[in-house]
């Protein structure tokens, strides 16, 4: 099936806030460790999201990918049980237990019915607490995990976005390939396996979002015997990145008939005053919906492209601002050239009151509508910890957003967007860059 | 996150039964309070517009969805991805809006809407807060009678999926490969002509041509209406009432006859080379049997055994034989699609571990389902499959849009809701003797096996 993207124009019709109605509470179990909870009894089922703040970030410059690895393996044999039996005994539950490791995060997602609820738990602790690391496992994984990477390495995409994250962030981890290398992965032993495990799996940075069928006090039980027995962090999280790409562009070779553009430069502090205006900013150029400034621009008016976006990449350790297009590769010139252009006007004062009102009122009537099933509240719960905002901040947040002014955007990009300092990442057979003054 | 692409979508529409269908039994919608998981409420109005109304109070937010029963396998030969292209209008001018107003409006309303398209169907939906629901609807039966398409906007626009077909298609060697796989498979029915277009048909694509296949195929009687949410049957009924009752039918509208194929008497057999693959994989499709009205037994045993298969990365046959225990492959799949109108598929592959060839790992692949033919279904296995299709009706429940979207698509190809809600049934009602028939069933004679490989090797 076929996304379909598209505009934005006049807008004719005012929306009134819609409440989210989304009654969260704090709960703390007696072994001290605290959850958010929606308790939602329609359906009898509980969907539970436990953040490991660190991730990729603690892996050692000499084993790069050691923690996605581990994460990989978790579900691959815990207990008594070997990989194909673990699987089993989940699927008999008919639960889900999984993981996954980022950049800044290993996360687990748990999702179980109430009549089987206890053995989808105990299974998910057991992978988490005793997981096997089997030599078997291992090597099966390790061939799996090199294959992707060598995918990784021959995708535009994926290349465009490395060598933004290399220049980016030089000499910081946010420099690095979250998954490794296919040599780095390579050179793994089953001790840096067990290493990554102690590193990244610990019971003083944890999160724990919870929608469903569950009262406090059960998910305070359930949360003392999931996460009771990890150990103490011992790895420091890294410093903070500064972004380090010059303006300017650089070209990788790569066969296709596209070229895939990553640009960016330096973002914003999530702490910052002026971080709600940078994003309500970036919402009205790029940001990731069809009614932006850059898709009314490059798609519908120019035919440049089927897509494309920016994003205010405020992370916990670096920052920047960046963006990702495709375009032919007979017109890659004409797009650095335009989005050059579209920099200026945003850096000049380009934004109205208009687009302003119609993006706030967009903004605060989209919010509820997030909060739409126990999955995705349990996910929203478990965020909302990780990125540090307030219990109530569901409450506040549309306030927020209606109390950017369009003097705190002009004021925001004046001093964010900075055109000579776009740097330009192009993977594929672009054409027309000669002239472009770099 | 490491994704290890498994590439189950060789063919673009190929989709495991656990994801696309719908799991709802009569017997748990009976169980549960009515703030989630009703019985879906359908009635049609005079002018033939289909209905149905999904209830589930349990956030103020609603889904519509509009589905003409019209996709790429009915374009008229020449205009290939004329279909997708008329998606695309749809979201320009009408006569009473404005180029570009239709999105602006559900976005000032804090919605989102998007559309899709596919061999058999083209869908259109908005979310909003429940209280918008009747201006989206105003405007999606506004664009079902009026549009207009100017040449400021069709001209770019073309463009648009020029550049959707490189980035999406032309961008990724598998996809390509997927392409040509289809198009080897079918040897008569559209089904083999990508729902994109192919390019050099998509470049003349105009004005006129959307025009008239719009004019053709887009009508009330040629329609499904999905409300899923925060909704009132009987208000939604009023509803749409006002705003598409006043459209008349059109008489030539409705699903017309399509190319079919012949018997196949050839296995087909394909290689494709392209510097940009990293990994090797064979992949075998068969024509498979659909979900047909009224009798969907033949299309479930054909889905349980995709299921028992390749259902599951660990503990499926072909990954516990062919991954876990031979180690001749990286990974392995097998699923069946039967969410079509004419021609199911069935398709099942490996990616060969280092060291393993193409031709090593499809001996291997076929040696594992004869050995599956032989010694039968596991009983446990099978218990665990029959587990998880029950867990997925609940788990659906909380989630209104995509059980707005599973009825929708089944209707859309021609079942009833009957059907729709009967899947479930049908699924659990299979036993072992009728898998292994659908497995013997599959005949290589009506096949396509494909090997993607790197310019080495």
């Amino acid at each position: 099936m076929i996304r379909h993207l598209r505009i934005l124009a006049v807008a004719a019709f005012a929306a009134t806030p819609l409440h989210a109605e989304i009654d969260i509470r704090p709960v703390t179990s007696e072994a001290g460790f605290t959850a958010w909870l929606v308790e939602e009894r329609s359906i009898p089922f509980v969907a539970i999201e436990v953040i490991f703040p660190g991730g990729a970030v603690l892996d050692a410059d000499n084993w790069l990918g050691a923690t996605s690895l581990m994460t990989e393996l978790l579900s691959e044999g815990a207990g008594d049980l070997d990989a194909q039996g673990f699987a089993a005994a989940i699927e008999a539950t008919a639960g889900s237990v999984r993981f996954d490791a980022g950049r800044d995060s290993v996360s687990l997602r748990i999702r179980a019915l109430s009549e089987n609820r206890d053995e989808v738990m105990a299974l998910a602790r057991l992978a988490l607490t005793e997981p096997r690391f089997d030599e078997a496992a291992l090597e099966r994984v390790r061939a799996q995990t090199i294959a992707s990477l060598e995918r990784d390495a021959r995708n535009p995409n994926t290349i465009a976005a490395r060598a933004f994250n290399e220049l980016a962030f030089e000499g910081h981890p946010y420099a690095r390939p979250t998954d490794g290398t296919p040599e780095s992965v390579a050179a793994l032993s089953r001790d840096d396996i067990l290493a990554a495990h102690q590193a990244a799996l610990t019971r003083d940075r944890v999160l724990v979002g919870a929608a469903g069928d569950i009262s406090a006090e059960e998910l305070a039980a359930l949360m003392d015997a999931l996460l009771g027995d990890l150990p103490e962090a011992t790895v420091p999280l890294p410093d903070y990145a500064e972004f380090t790409a010059p303006g300017g562009i650089t070209v990788i070779e790569h066969p296709g008939p596209q070229s895939v553009i990553a640009f960016g430069h330096a973002g914003i502090r999530r702490d910052d005053p002026d971080f709600m205006a940078a994003f309500v900013m970036n919402e009205i150029f790029g940001g990731g919906r069809f009614g932006t400034r850059l898709m009314r621009e490059m798609r519908t008016v120019r035919g440049l492209t089927y897509g494309i976006g920016t994003s205010v990449a405020t992370a916990q350790h670096g920052d920047s601002f960046q963006g990702r297009v495709s375009t032919d590769n007979a017109r890659a010139g004409e797009m650095v050239t335009l989005l050059r252009a579209e920099w200026d006007w945003l850096a000049n004062g380009g934004i109205t009151e208009a687009d302003l009102d119609r993006v706030q009122t967009y903004l605060t009537g989209a919010y509820p509508l997030r909060f739409d099933g126990n999955a995705s509240i349990a996910g929203i719960l478990a965020s909302m910890q990780f990125q540090g905002f307030d219990i109530d901040y569901v409450n506040v947040r549309n306030d927020l957003v209606r109390a950017v002014t369009i003097e705190d955007i002009h004021r925001v990009a004046e001093r964010m967007i900075d055109p000579e300092s776009l740097h330009f990442v192009i993977v594929g057979q672009p054409q027309g860059l000669e002239d472009l003054g770099f | 996150m490491v994704t290890r692409i498994h590439p189950r979508a060789v063919l673009a529409a190929l989709a495991l039964w656990l994801g696309l269908a719908l799991f709802a039994s009569q017997q748990l919608a009976a169980a549960e309070p009515a703030a989630a998981g009703s019985t879906p409420r359908e009635f049609t109005l005079e002018n033939g517009l289909q209905v149905v109304v999904i209830e589930d109070r349990r956030a103020p937010v609603v889904t519509q969805m509009l589905w003409y029963r019209v996709g790429a396998a009915d374009e008229p030969p020449g205009l290939s991805g004329i279909a997708h292209y008329l998606e695309h209008l749809m979201f320009k001018a009408t006569d009473n809006m404005e180029q570009g107003e239709f999105s602006a409006v559900v976005e000032a309303n804090g919605g989102r809407d998007n559309a899709f398209t596919s061999w058999d169907y083209t869908g259109y939906f908005q979310r909003v807060a429940a209280d918008r629901l009747e201006l989206m609807m105003e405007m999606e039966a506004d664009r079902m009678a009026n549009l207009r398409i100017d040449l400021s906007d069709w001209l770019p626009e073309r463009d648009v999926i020029l550049e959707e077909r490189s980035q999406v298609l032309e961008s990724r060697p598998e996809r390509v490969f997927g392409e040509q796989m289809r198009a080897t498979l079918f040897q008569n029915h559209p089904y083999g002509i990508p729902i994109i277009g192919w390019r050099h048909e998509m470049e003349i694509l105009d004005e006129a041509a959307a025009t008239a296949f719009y004019r053709a195929h887009y009508a009330p009687n040629n329609a499904i209406l999905i409300v899923a949410g925060y909704a009132d049957a009987e208000e939604v009924r009023a509803m749409a009432e006002r705003h598409f009752g006043p459209i008349p039918a059109n008489p030539e509208a409705g699903p017309v006859a399509r190319p079919t194929e012949p018997p196949h008497h050839a296995e087909r057999r394909l290689i494709m080379r392209d510097p940009r693959v990293a990994q090797p994989f064979v992949n075998r499709v068969h024509l498979a049997p659909v979900r047909r009205a009224g009798d969907q037994a033949e299309a479930a045993a054909f889905s349980m055994l995709g299921a028992l298969l390749g259902g599951s990365s660990q503990t499926s046959v072909l990954e516990r034989r062919l991954t876990h225990e031979k180690g001749v492959a990286l990974s392995a799949w097998a699923g069946h699609n039967g969410n079509a109108r004419d021609h199911g598929t069935f398709s099942l592959g490996v990616t060969p571990a280092p060291g393993i060839s193409l031709e090593e790992a499809e001996a291997a692949l076929d040696a594992v389902l004869a050995e599956f033919i032989e010694n039968g279904v596991d009983a446990e296995q099978f218990e665990r499959v029959r587990m998880q299709v029950r867990a997925a009706a609940i788990y659906e429940l909380d989630d209104a849009s995509a059980r707005a979207r599973s009825i929708g698509a089944d209707l859309a190809i021609g079942l009833t809701l009957e059907d729709s809600l009967g899947w479930l049934g049908a699924l659990l009602e299979v036993t072992p003797d009728e898998v292994i028939a659908a497995a013997r069933a599959l005949d290589r004679r009506a096949s396509v096996t494909g090997w993607l490989k790197g310019e080495e090797g």
